[in-house]
């Protein structure tokens, strides 16, 4: 158990590594910044010193050797835009993105499991048809256009919602978070929703799955032998048995609700991080971008590691190693 | 009418009402999109044509050239109707090349590391397994941000994004072909180590990878639409259906509804047409549903 430990996390210091590399290079090879940094009638000489201040006179492995030495301290530059250390740019965003991930999420399961379920429950009927009429639909209309749609019939044609922004905000532990008052929350409802249909969709499907292979099977059958009510099954005993692999395509999803919230954030203009990081691509603010991808591609290597180690812990087989 | 697989199969496919009219939807937009000059009343990119007096009227208006502006005119003063389907036009060729480029080059890693197995194979598929564990949105957009605006570089960042999902499908089906004795009697004759893999292999593949890619076109179509949405994908001048509702996305908080909504529609009525065909074949082709 411990070389596989030792073997996986190996193997995903070596990722992020790469990953690292990747990225400096990448975002290296877009514009050039120092465009952005002087106004075009700025003298050579000064065009010259802000060159060699930021180091872009050096040779790019030397740029990156020092990016990782800055890195190890921590320190992952300073904007060119916000001129603030990007780590503070960035963590200042992160509570917003969760909050709204987190809500996302909790919504698509809290009430799509149940739904699913009840269509797994009854398949045949005319509202479980409909249901997964409409879960299809959720597959494929595309986040953003959803988004405008949800603008344009809560926000513009009956009013009652906000169309964008993150309303008041209530500090605790030192950061700000908007589901705490009315004004937050009424914010908060129409970008969570338009984050979590796909996941709604996704939870629907798998719960109706799950619950129609159970109801046939023997465990159900007892059940019912033994006189439980038919709410009982369903809560004891099938909403555990499916549990297992929701939750893990719930963890497993996290991540890309995370990914997909920088659709959400640009069109409700809400101040997390995928705004930000559309906002440093257009304005080609380097330490941004690369910070950021660091950051999502740390956070997935975490998250691939820790499902594997899970199901290492699950399943014995696998512990021996597949190379 | 001879009963070859094939004839079979589309006999099967018309017992699906729903899926039946979803292809002949979706065969009705291709073929829109590729005579779109002969049938739109207007070359929407060609700007002798725009008068701006026209610009962002209510669809049912007559324009200034003397026919009806079915579904409305944009802010430059462009007919709705001839810009969606041009821009489906754009839609469709980004999905189409994405996709099958992604679709041959998922086939060929897939299908050789079947073939040539042990620690090669593991690799690439650890490296693919790598990549899917990274939902396609977020890959789709870092690469279109690294290589800039422009056709050939989302087209690029499209096939990055997906051709793992082809890979991983492909390795899947051709590592059960390798076991089989027809393979073993292939190699033992000899024939070539190429003629294996593409005349034997890869045909025997092939069902698994035709469902994938159904979904595949419609889902790079949807990630190009997304993506010329944020600003990253192409550029102004290459207007797609993303692109469309991205510039209504300002008129639509001023009640000018029609700019963002119809490109939307069609983008949702070919994406759900695409999913509801590509569901169909799956159902047919999946063995575990005929026993």
């Amino acid at each position: 158990m411990f070389g596989f430990l030792l073997q996986r996390a190996w193997q995903a210091c070596i990722v992020v590594v790469a990953m690292s590399v990747l990225v400096f290079c990448g975002v290296h090879a877009v514009g050039n910044p120092v465009d952005v940094l002087i106004s075009p009638d700025a003298t050579q000489d000064i065009r010259a010193s802000v060159i060699a201040q930021y180091g872009f006179d050096q040779p790019l492995w030397r740029q990156y050797l020092g990016f990782v030495g800055r890195l190890i301290h921590s320190d992952f530059g300073r904007s060119f835009v916000y001129n603030m250390p990007v780590s503070e740019l960035i963590l200042s965003r992160l509570p917003a993105t969760l909050e709204l991930t987190l809500a996302a999420v909790l919504f698509a399961s809290l009430v799509g499991v149940p739904i699913g379920m009840y269509a797994g429950y009854r398949p045949h009927s005319f509202v479980s048809r409909a249901i997964m009429a409409l879960s299809i639909l959720g597959f494929s209309v595309p986040t953003f256009w959803f988004g405008l749609m949800l603008i344009m019939i809560f926000a513009v044609q009956c009013g009652c919602m906000p169309a964008g922004g993150r309303g008041e905000t209530v500090s605790l532990f030192g950061t700000e978070f908007s589901f705490l008052t009315a004004d937050g929350l009424s914010h908060l409802v129409l970008p969570a929703l338009n984050l979590a249909l796909f996941k709604f969709s996704l939870m629907i499907r798998l719960a109706r799955a799950g619950t129609r292979e159970l109801m046939l099977s023997d465990t159900v059958k007892f059940a019912r032998a033994a006189g439980i009510s038919e709410f009982t099954i369903l809560r004891r005993h099938v909403l555990r048995l499916i549990s297992i692999p929701l939750v893990t395509v719930f963890g497993l999803e996290f991540g890309s609700t995370l990914a997909f919230a920088v659709v959400t954030e640009t069109i409700f203009s809400w101040p997390g991080l995928g705004k930000l990081i559309i906002d440093s691509i257009t304005s080609l603010d380097r330490p941004v971008m690369v910070a950021y991808l660091m950051l999502i591609a740390l956070l997935f290597t975490l998250i691939n590691l820790v499902v594997d180690l899970t199901y290492a812990l699950l399943d014995p087989r696998l512990r021996k190693g597949r190379a | 009418m001879s009963d070859t697989p094939f004839s079979r199969f589309l006999g099967d496919f018309r017992k699906n009402k729903v899926a039946t009219g979803a292809a002949i939807v979706v065969a009705l937009i291709v073929v829109l999109a590729v005579i779109a000059p002969l049938v739109t009343p207007q070359n929407p990119y060609d700007l002798a044509h725009l008068v701006l007096r026209d610009a962002r009227r209510p669809p049912g208006y007559v324009g200034s050239a003397g026919y009806t502006h079915w579904l409305g005119t944009d802010s430059q003063g462009r007919d709705l109707l001839s810009a969606i389907i041009y821009g489906l036009r754009i839609s469709l060729q980004m999905g189409v090349i994405a996709g099958a480029v992604a679709f041959a080059l998922g086939a060929l890693v897939g299908c050789a590391a079947a073939y040539v197995g042990g620690r090669v194979e593991s690799l690439a598929m650890r490296l693919v397994d790598l990549q899917l564990s990274f939902p396609a949105i977020l890959l789709a957009f870092v690469m279109a941000a690294l290589f800039g605006q422009g056709r050939s570089q989302l087209i690029l960042a499209l096939i990055f994004a997906q051709y793992a999902y082809f890979a991983r499908t492909a390795h899947g089906a051709a590592a059960a072909e390798r076991q089989k004795d027809y393979v073993e009697a292939a190699l033992s004759i000899p024939l070539s180590p190429w003629r294996v893999v593409f005349k034997h292999m890869l045909p025997n593949s092939l069902p698994p990878l035709i469902v994938v890619a159904t979904v595949q076109i419609a889902s790079a179509i949807s990630l190009e639409a997304t993506l010329s949405f944020l600003g990253v994908g192409l550029p102004p001048s290459e207007p797609s259906l993303g692109m469309l509702i991205a510039n209504g996305f300002q008129y639509l908080l001023s009640g000018r509804y029609w700019i963002s909504i119809y490109p939307g529609l069609a983008l949702i009525l070919f994406i759900v047409s695409l999913n509801l065909v590509g569901d169909q074949i799956r159902d047919q082709l999946n063995p575990r549903l005929h026993r």
